[in-house]
């Protein structure tokens, strides 16, 4: 779980002004400041009665004519962020949806908080702040109101960005009160009085998109449509081998293709996420470029990682298997005892999932412009922050010198949370000494990812003759090196059903790995859910027990208490800890909506469940799936049933990121995999590494358990469950059982 | 070398390499960007325009083959946004990321142009080459549906795409 994303470098309070706008309006700007002890404080209220002492944030603008434009903060990835954090500061400063513009808000670590996508953590991070900026900017309005009408607040209330006084039969807009606003001391935003839920307006309400629109018309959003002017295009040819570098090329050639103006040689670094070695091609269109590039030659110092290939991970990994693991994270009871004791019933599972890509459709693009010592950027990001950093450190620019404009996303997934193609950009603009969009083409975006990482789980388990679960050992072999783990290529301690079961161990060990890997939606969760709920399933039918029952029974199990955090490391915060009554909510929920065990189904067709929690959301899922005799899958409806507390903020928002979410992993376990040969990726576009298509996608049921927890995210946790349902229904189906993926690599062929 | 074509109804000349794809001067030379890039070889379907009436990966179309034809892309879909397709794509909230909408409504335009009513299995083979990352797949066929719904249907094609439905 990315963890790293959800805390703040530094503990800073947020602050919320109003004033007047020239012309008519009022101004809603915040800011922040580090929480330093009381002198900060102290220097804050003396600087609070002069506006110049700090820049307005245009958070919320209200026009004398009633529109309302909010700034969204973090970057869009797809996920509809852009609508949702301004639907919270809407909803508590009580306008009406339909008056409200949104803007896209540039980095700035001086106004906002946890500008980032990923993790899910955009509605637990932002649910509360940003309905304290909209309450915070209600209250002083109606203060605003209430001191010129000589009334009290209490008095007072809101309805559409109207401040009413009923007894005098007064009314304001907000609009109309920039003058007095400005006046009114702000409220501290910890202590702001909300909405109670039920008076909700937008909040809970099914909201499209705020781009749709332009969406659909083609207005340019995205980064690959920035333009600059004098703008020149780049393509930048990088070592097939990951980290090797560019000893020489034909450079002369390569300036004398039609439109080219520059290349060179980048001689990059070995950092996997930093700047890596290539040659730049600069020309007056993309196409020039690219055409420029097949004329390419060029001299590879390739490096250790030629060595390294998937075949070579898999023998390690058979290897390794058969010897003690390197670690023991966890160790309870006598895991040997209970696989010797009499009427166990014991299984041996080899369980297999490859590296996959990210594949976002708009390929890594940033645009760069590089003068008197500054740069400008224009970004699809997931990470503008670190992006900044990584370009800052690799060019000896300050980061107050570079701007970042973020861009609409054509898809995150995870990818752009590594910075590779932003800090190429301004390397090549700053060395071209022209603004240039850098472009990857498909291939370089498919051949440079950060991988989802293969893994290797060598499992032992027992039921008893009750047909419970009585011992469970997991060796997952997997990389890094000693006692770290290759990016999102971890497993905890806490990996269920540990602590729900008497006897466990969970053990790993890794290889070293040149290959870049990273978070994947729902990064760990993605494949640790396929091998371990589809182990459970071989767990459960080997007791001849009800799939759905067997579960929840486990569930149902006393956990032993979470370890304690290692040394120096804080406890997880309130909603990452796992709670098996909310699990158990949504098992029943998804058996009770799908008719668990009521179906009659033909050979070759069948259902398989599984549960996940992931980035503090609860999800269980059905899938029905047919085998045709020739073996070739279709899966035919999905059942989703998810906890993510006490409130789906955009349902129809939701529902769509549950379904992407379920068709993803669908989409991952039939037919994705990425190879690894002479360390370079075999896959290319996308005729080799496949995405699902429409004749692929089932129906899907989408069922939300509210529960009294406090919100939490949906762009991930509905995606882990689906791998594994859909293998478990194969076996339903056909008695054959998946235990490496993708599926089609098994031959499902019956009769 | 100059080669003139219309484009969204308007007479266009633009001077380029023969062989240099249509979409790539619609982006690049005309800055048309709408049209997206995703693949380069006609796999992914991001790019599809209409070259008369017909989807088109403009990716692999070289500017020289639509010489004096009729381009039309997603700018020009309609004059302002009300294409019956991009009513239902708003009315159904079809995007997530939106990066590969723009194919996937000039793939469904050109189905509806020549089936106004189509079933589930024309959808399958009229959409099945545009890819979508995010899955928005139940609600493109939900709004190629509401869209086809907003032309009353003639009595028979009404017939066909009862009998389609049911089908699945």
């Amino acid at each position: 779980m990315a963890t790293n994303l959800t805390s703040e470098p530094v503990n800073r309070r947020q602050f919320l002004r109003a004033s007047a706008i020239v012309g008519g309006g009022v101004l809603l700007a915040s800011y922040l400041e580090p929480v330093s002890g009381a002198a900060a404080l102290a220097e804050r209220a003396g600087a609070a009665g002069s506006a110049d002492d700090f820049v307005p944030n245009a958070w919320i603008r209200i026009a004398p004519s009633g529109v309302v434009t909010i700034v969204a903060q973090d970057p869009e990835i797809g996920q509809g962020v852009k609508t949702m954090l301004p639907m919270l500061i809407a909803d508590e400063l009580d306008v009406d949806w339909k008056d409200v513009r949104i803007e896209q808000a540039p980095l700035d670590t001086t106004k906002y908080k946890n500008q980032f996508a990923g993790g899910s953590t955009a509605t637990p991070n932002h649910y509360l702040p940003m309905r304290r900026v909209g309450a915070a900017g209600r209250a002083m309005l109606v203060a605003a109101a209430a001191h010129s009408w000589g009334v009290p607040e209490s008095e007072c209330e809101t309805r559409s960005g109207v401040v009413y006084h009923r007894a005098s039969n007064r009314s304001a807009k907000y609009g109309e009160l920039g003058e007095r606003a400005s006046a009114v001391p702000a409220p501290d935003l910890e202590k702001v009085p909300l909405k109670d839920p039920s008076q909700f307006r937008i909040i809970g309400t099914r909201v499209p998109g705020v781009d749709t629109h332009a969406i659909v018309t083609g207005t340019p959003m995205y980064g690959i449509d920035v333009v600059v002017p004098g703008m020149q295009y780049a393509v930048f040819e990088k070592c097939p081998v990951f980290a090797g570098k560019a000893v020489s090329a034909n450079l002369d050639e390569i300036k004398k293709q039609p439109g080219v103006r520059q290349a060179f040689v980048v001689d990059g670094g070995t950092q996997l996420a930093g700047l890596l070695g290539g040659v730049a091609i600069v020309a007056d269109s993309w196409w020039y470029a690219k055409n420029a590039r097949t004329k390419l030659k060029v001299t590879w110092n390739e490096g250790p990682t030629a060595e390294q290939s998937s075949v070579g991970f898999a023998a390690r990994a058979a290897e390794l298997s058969k010897q003690p693991a390197q670690r023991t994270l966890r160790k309870d009871g006598d895991v040997d005892g209970a696989l010797s004791s009499a009427g166990a019933k014991v299984l041996r599972a080899e369980y297999f999932y490859p590296f996959i890509s990210h594949a976002p459709m708009e390929p890594q693009n940033c645009t760069a412009s590089y003068r008197d010592g500054k740069l400008e950027i224009w970004a699809p990001s997931q990470t503008p922050a670190s992006g900044r950093q990584l370009v800052a450190r690799t060019l000896g620019i300050k980061e107050e010198d570079i701007t970042i404009h973020l861009t609409r996303t054509g898809g995150g997934f995870g990818r752009r949370l590594n910075n590779d193609y932003m800090v190429e950009a301004a390397w090549i603009a700053k060395e071209a000494a022209v603004p240039v969009k850098l472009l990857w083409t498909r291939e370089d975006d498919m051949r440079h990812d950060f991988y989802r990482p293969a893994g290797f789980h060598y499992f032992t388990g027992a039921v008893d003759p009750s047909g419970a679960l009585v011992a469970l050992r997991d060796h997952f072999v997997s990389f890094g090196e000693g006692e770290r783990f290759a990016p999102s290529a971890g497993i905890t301690a806490n990996e269920f059903p540990a602590r729900f079961i008497q006897n466990c161990e969970i053990a790993a060990s890794v290889m070293p790995l040149g290959v870049p890997t990273g978070a994947l939606r729902a990064p760990q969760s993605n494949g640790l859910a396929f091998a371990f709920q589809s182990f459970l399933d071989e767990l459960a039918h080997a007791a001849g027990r009800d799939q759905v029952q067997f579960r929840l029974d486990l569930l149902a199990n006393a956990p032993l208490p979470d370890p304690a955090p290692p040394a120096g490391q804080p406890a997880p915060p309130p909603g990452f800890v796992f709670d098996p009554q909310r699990m158990r909510g949504v098992l029943e929920l998804v058996a009770e909506k799908s008719g668990w065990g009521m179906e009659r189904l033909p050979r070759g067709t069948g259902r398989g469940v599984a549960f996940y929690f992931s980035h503090r959301g609860y999800f269980a899922e059905v899938v029905q799936a047919t085998v045709s005799r020739a073996g070739a899958v279709k899966v035919d409806k999905v059942w989703a049933a998810g906890d993510i507390g006490s409130q789906i903020i955009n349902p129809l928002n939701a529902e769509s990121q549950a379904q992407g979410a379920v068709l993803d992993g669908l989409a991952e376990a039939l037919g994705q995999e990425i190879t690894i040969d002479r360390g370079r990726t075999v896959q290319s576009n996308f005729h080799d590494f496949k995405l699902l298509r429409l004749t692929q996608a089932p129906p899907i049921e989408v069922h939300f358990k509210i529960s009294n927890n406090p919100p939490t995210g949906l762009g991930e946790p509905a995606l882990p469950p689906a791998p594994p349902a859909l293998c478990n229904a194969i076996f339903a189906a056909t008695g054959k059982r998946i235990r490496t993926l993708p599926i089609s690599k098994n031959d499902l062929s019956w009769s | 070398m100059s080669i003139t074509f219309k484009l969204n109804g308007k007479s266009t000349t633009v001077d380029a390499p023969p062989e240099m794809p249509l979409l790539w001067v619609l982006r690049d030379l005309l800055d048309l960007k709408g049209t997206k890039f995703g693949c380069g070889m006609a796999q992914c379907g991001a790019c599809t325009v209409h070259v008369k009436g017909v989807a088109t990966r403009s990716c692999v179309t070289p500017i020289a083959a639509v010489k004096g034809s009729e381009v039309t892309t997603i700018e020009g879909l309609s004059v302002d946004g009300t294409h019956p397709l991009q009513r239902a794509w708003q009315e159904v909230d079809v995007p997530q990321c939106g990066y590969c909408q723009a194919g996937q409504l000039m793939s469904a335009a050109a189905l509806l142009k020549k089936t106004p009513h189509p079933t589930d299995a024309d959808i399958d083979t009229a959409m099945n080459g545009n890819l979508c990352r995010c899955a928005t797949y139940l609600r493109i066929r939900e709004a190629i549906h509401r869209a086809a719904a907003m032309t009353p249907a003639p009595a028979t094609q009404a017939g066909r795409a009862h009998a389609g439905t049911s089908k699945r």
